[in-house]
């Protein structure tokens, strides 16, 4: 048994548990710790990362109880993928949380690596409870960082946010209560056998199952019509935390994904298969309702959030496919997507920073500092284009690997539909965000402010380029990325592997 | 009995989506934990509805799934805790935001 698959877990509780101790010891000892083990993630993930490359599907059983009685933590390419872009993600994000964000509010270095925990959990999990359990751990730690600093606007939004989660969870708990009580098993690999081999009158209830997991990780991921308590939580939260949760909705895609390749494959003729059928519409649906905000949004706070429910959409397009090819480019999407959104909510908090009142609302304010327009400008250029997916940055690779994923024998409505709003939401993002970037850079009104904000603090800015230019790594390296991508989405659609791996030989069918 | 234990789980729910969907911050918090309620005895019941049998027995007896207990048993905390902060958290709007509505905004007239 291989015992670095649970590092990407033990690493984050146990910092954030000593930071629960080291409460009365101010802010240094706390930042050290959170930056040592979030950092720390990195070459662990790379491992696993390696690992996973040679095809095995590695399982560690905790307290060593065979499949599928025990917990399970399975890695695959898919984990070992998403486990990577959580560490190279939240290390800068914690890093820009030093530079002030993190003594807004209480807690905040014993809250992050337990939401970083949750999230690693959720990647790892072998069976639908934990999958539940650790869903809730990165959800109780994201609904208290989501009022991280307080205030009427953070507090409002979170409120719904923490209704709407709670909703989602009892919907969760449904089911898996369902799931069980037709297969007795919760274990994703033992349903997968379970399910492939299950008798016709239970097809309903594995259905309705499999609708409710769709509902339910689409609540996570916001799709529309779920889509709604994203946006005005996302431009109300602090940054840093913000920039976090741009992984949390690719929680909800992983879930997505996993379960409808593995639990349920769609691509086979099984109970579930019309969900596929749902899958490509509200992608496309998502699409337009987030370009819609990006073109309507007042600040660039908002704006990034719609980005998000785009990309959201342009993932699932990907998934809804159900070819290598596409999950091939929803699988080079996903990190380009989450690291600059990242980075671009962090870079809108700078240049707030820099406005004085009027932060980053779409209106004319204090001209920024001399000294820091040009790298503000730079940046905040670097992001437009890799966000709304121009050449030649990685996001045009990702919207480029999608469009030519679309099967021509899928029937030619898909591709029509699927080339038009794709590319119609890439100009709008492009529209809007030279709107946004000439209004927040050159429109200007009154003196300068404050002249503290002349330079800006080394903590907060390299956050912004290391995330930024991981658009740059990734079109550089967009071979390989591709190739692992690729060796993915095939592993994911042959789940035997996965099966195989978890079960001992003797409960295979 | 079936019949009975869906009857109750029916009830809980139709009384929580109701009340979920009020407008007031308390009855919003009310109406999430009679779902939770719901989902307990929904998952306490995916079991199935055995009496007086021993969770494990040798041979083909009949056995009281012992799982779903241990199921209920973190879904129970999980959802005491989410409750509990749920109402921490309305209480905080109710502070802030100067009422207890959900939206923040009050009775309009």
């Amino acid at each position: 048994m291989n015992h670095w698959i649970i590092l990407p877990l033990l690493l984050p509780l146990a910092a954030g548990i000593l930071n629960l101790l080291l409460v009365k010891s101010g802010p240094g000892p706390q930042r050290l710790v959170s930056l040592v083990a979030v950092a720390g993630l990195l070459p662990v993930a790379m491992l696993l990362l390696h690992l996973a490359d040679s095809g095995t599907t590695s399982v560690y059983q905790l307290g060593n109880w065979p499949s599928p009685f025990g917990i399970a933590l399975v890695v695959d390419r898919l984990s070992a993928l998403l486990l990577l872009l959580t560490a190279v993600m939240s290390w800068p994000v914690l890093l820009y949380a030093t530079g002030g964000d993190d003594r807004r509010g209480h807690n905040f270095h014993v809250l992050f690596p337990l939401q970083v925990f949750g999230i690693n959990g959720a990647f790892l999990a072998g069976d639908l409870f934990n999958l539940f359990v650790f869903f809730e751990i990165l959800l109780i730690a994201s609904y208290s960082l989501a009022v991280h600093g307080g205030g009427p606007e953070r507090i409002r939004a979170g409120l719904h946010y923490v209704v709407l989660n709670l909703l989602g969870s009892s919907l969760f708990l449904v089911a898996i209560g369902t799931l069980y009580a037709v297969t007795g098993t919760l274990s994703m690999a033992d349903l997968a056998v379970k399910i492939a081999t299950a008798a016709p009158e239970q097809a309903t209830l594995l259905r309705i199952s499999a609708l409710l997991l769709l509902v339910v990780f689409a609540l996570k991921a916001a799709i529309l019509p779920l889509h709604l308590w994203l946006p005005a939580l996302y431009s109300s939260i602090t940054a840093p935390v913000a920039a976090l949760f741009a992984i949390m909705t690719k929680v909800g895609v992983y879930a997505i994904l996993r379960t409808f390749t593995l639990i349920f494959p769609l691509n086979v003729d099984a109970v579930a298969s019309d969900v596929a059928g749902w899958l490509p519409p509200l992608a496309l649906l998502t699409l337009v309702a987030g370009t819609l905000g990006v073109l309507g949004s007042r600040r660039l706070t908002s704006l990034v959030a719609y980005l998000v429910v785009v990309s959201v959409g342009t993932l699932l397009a990907g998934i809804g496919l159900f070819t290598v090819a596409g999950i091939t480019a929803t699988l080079y999407y996903l990190p380009h997507t989450t690291l600059i959104t990242a980075g671009m909510f962090l870079l809108a908090d700078l240049i707030a920073r820099q406005r004085g009142a009027v932060a980053d609302w779409f209106s004319p304010g204090p001209p920024m500092a001399p000294r820091v327009l040009p790298l503000l400008g730079v940046l905040f250029f670097v992001g437009a284009v890799a966000s709304a997916g121009m050449p030649p940055l990685s996001g045009f690779i990702g919207k480029l690997l999608l469009l030519q994923a679309v099967p021509p024998e899928e029937g030619i409505w898909l591709l029509i539909w699927l080339w038009t709003i794709v590319l119609l939401g890439g100009l709008a993002a492009l529209i809007a965000l030279s709107r946004a970037g000439s209004l927040l850079f050159w429109t200007t009104e009154g003196d300068m402010i404050a002249t503290e904000r002349q330079r800006l603090h080394p903590r907060l800015i390299a956050p912004v380029i290391l995330l930024l230019a991981m658009s740059v790594v990734m079109t550089i390296l967009a071979a390989p990325i591709c190739r692992y991508a690729e060796a993915t989405a095939g592993q994911l659609l042959t789940p035997g592997n996965y099966i195989d791996a978890v079960l001992p030989k003797e409960k295979k069918p | 009995m079936e019949i009975l234990a869906s009857l109750v789980i029916a009830v809980l729910f139709s009384c929580g989506i109701y009340l979920v969907l009020r407008a007031r911050t308390f009855q919003v918090a009310l109406g999430l934990s009679l779902l939770s309620y719901g989902v307990n005895l929904f998952l306490f019941f995916t079991g199935r509805l055995i009496t007086g049998a021993p969770p494990l027995a040798p041979g083909t007896a009949a056995t009281a799934d012992p799982l779903p207990q241990a199921l209920v048993l973190t879904a129970i905390v999980i959802g005491f805790g989410m409750t509990a902060f749920v109402v921490a958290l309305a209480l905080r709007a109710r502070g802030e935001l100067g009422n207890d509505h959900v939206d923040g905004q009050g009775a309009r007239r």
